[in-house]
């Protein structure tokens, strides 16, 4: 299953570096994110895209994990020549991860 | 008088956000105040350079456009309006919503607001400045423009004198929203924990069409209604730092736990400590709650003293970007566009020192060692655009890219058509800290 199917995303940017959340549609469904989708798990995923350390940030008080990913936006937003500077489509590249679920 | 609740709307969430979802905001909103957040760290440096060409310019080019349509309106209902379109010029901005206002024949008190602007303060400096993403000097860069990111207290002040058109430069953009309710409520400034609150809330509001469910739509998995006629947030924020945000009744979008959630989260460096220049803000505290259609109520939201710095965005003469597109379609589309793509790096390598080769529609955004992996047959795809980009230190030099992307026209490979090409100066943005102690805000008061 991919991550889309059961959470969504948004991304942002702070110079070079990219803000991913990763929020499930179903609030039971968080714990399983936090078991699965580890910042290693995602620092692989994402290879080719941030160079940098990610660092993931748990708040279950809105049952959602950020991932902030450093040197992620080709030198920074203002600079990049990339077509798409600020990374804000690159929430749909961690939502293309694999996901084992199993519904109880 | 302290009130116990007060109702702010955000109508725009960038310079080039739409202009009626504010109006109606205005108009069947009830509010009491009214924010239009529409400067991006890049936005104020390219309006520094407005201001070196022309003294009377350097405001949000959109001004003149927003306030001729609301100013009516807020009159009428008595909403005071927030905004930081005053960019580079607060002072020249806030001249033209007097001019605009005695044509329309309105009563108003306008405040500019300023202070932020440390550019030759900076300069005549004999400190040290570091930059704070790669540890640079500061001395090293062509600098345009640094704008400090300042709080509150110049909008506090401006209210205080009863101003109804508030018209800031740089301020952090939850201060637009914080001010208000400082004022409203009566909240000491060192009462960090309610700071934290009204900082949460305004974060939630700032971005307008976010929250709204806007920019949150997706058409499968969180499909959307009335995108074509989204409506904009507002807040009922009650003394106590808690808030239910809404919005118009029969407004497009929709406002969920979802979208509020994506919101909450947006270009949060670390949710435990969110820097603004009034308070050290903690989101791992925040409740949400849907309480009824599009209405969320927002609880929790502690915070910490404030930096003992501001924040400046360094606006400086980075590079000239040349950019030029060609596109490819049918039988090895892909093919024609990579043998393209090689002719124009062996061709560009002797003059660019950096540039970029994308395949719009097969790699251009994710880029190509993870769009590789999204394993999609080349030879299927219908079309491809070859764009290729490269940085050169002056314009000439920029336009060879465009010109090399332009002469593919007849030098092949086969049937490439629909040529773009573009220059563009480029500035960049870093940034510095500057001790808060030794930048001020200024309030100016003009009456029609």
């Amino acid at each position: 299953m991919k991550l889309y199917e059961i959470a969504h995303s948004r991304a942002g940017d702070k110079g070079n570096t990219l803000t991913l959340s990763l929020i499930p549609f179903k609030e039971s469904d968080y714990e399983l994110l936090c078991t699965q989708i580890t910042a290693q798990k995602v620092q692989e995923h994402l290879q080719g895209i941030v160079e940098g350390e990610i660092i993931r940030y748990e708040l279950p008080n809105i049952s959602s994990l950020l991932f902030v990913c450093q040197q992620a936006l080709l030198g920074g937003v203002t600079t990049s020549l990339a077509i798409d500077t600020h990374g804000k489509t690159l929430s749909y590249a961690l939502l293309e991860m694999e996901i084992a679920y199993t519904n109880f | 008088m302290k009130k116990e609740k007060i109702r702010i709307g955000c109508g725009a969430g960038f310079s080039g956000d739409r202009i009626e979802p504010a109006l109606v905001l205005a108009e069947k909103g009830e509010l009491d105040y009214l924010v239009l957040e529409c400067l991006a760290e890049r936005t104020i440096a390219l309006a520094q350079k407005r201001k070196l060409q022309d003294a009377s310019k350097g405001y949000d080019p959109l001004l003149e456009k927003r306030i001729k349509s609301l100013l009516p309106l807020l009159v009428k209902n008595q909403i005071k309006l927030i905004t930081n379109m005053g960019a580079a010029n607060p002072l020249a901005a806030a001249q033209k919503v007097i001019e605009i206002a005695k044509e329309l024949n309105l009563p108003l008190k306008v405040a500019a607001v300023t202070g932020d602007d440390a550019t030759q303060w900076v300069k005549n400096s004999s400190t040290h400045f570091t930059i704070l993403e790669n540890g640079q000097a500061l001395n090293d860069y062509e600098v345009i423009s640094i704008n400090a990111y300042m709080g509150i207290d110049g909008i506090l002040e401006a209210l205080e004198a009863d101003a109804q058109i508030i018209i800031t430069g740089r301020v952090s953009d939850p201060s637009l929203f914080l001010a208000p309710m400082i004022h409203e409520f009566d909240w000491q400034i060192e009462d960090f924990d309610l700071l934290g609150k009204g900082t949460v809330i305004g974060h939630l509001l700032e971005c307008a069409g976010h929250i709204t469910g806007g920019y949150f739509a997706e058409p499968i998995m969180k499909p959307i209604e009335g995108l074509e006629n989204l409506g904009h947030p507002f807040a009922d924020i009650y003394a106590d730092g808690s808030a239910i945000i809404s919005k118009v009744k029969g407004t497009g979008g929709k406002i969920t736990l979802q979208t509020a959630k994506e919101q909450l989260l947006y270009e949060v460096i670390n949710p435990h400590e969110y820097y603004t220049p009034d308070v050290i803000a903690d989101f791992t505290t925040v409740k949400l709650e849907e309480i009824g259609k599009n209405q969320i109520w927002v609880t929790g939201g502690t915070g910490k003293a404030k930096p003992e710095t501001y924040k400046a965005s360094v606006g400086y003469k980075a590079f000239y970007l040349g950019e030029g597109e060609i596109s490819y379609a049918g039988f090895n589309a892909v093919g024609r566009a990579k043998l393209a793509g090689e002719i124009l790096s062996q061709r560009l390598k002797p003059n660019f020192e950096t540039f970029r080769i994308d395949y719009i529609g097969l790699n251009s955004i994710f880029r190509e060692e993870f769009s590789a992996k999204m394993k999609v047959e080349e030879s299927y795809l219908p079309e491809v655009r070859l764009r290729v980009s490269g940085k050169a230190s002056t314009a000439d030099e920029a336009s060879l890219v465009g010109e090399e992307v332009e002469a593919l026209y007849t030098n092949g490979p086969a049937a490439g058509g629909g040529v773009r090409k573009n220059i563009n100066e480029v500035i960049g943005i870093v940034s510095i800290l500057i001790d808060r102690n030794l930048l001020k805000a200024n309030v100016d008061i003009l009456s029609a």
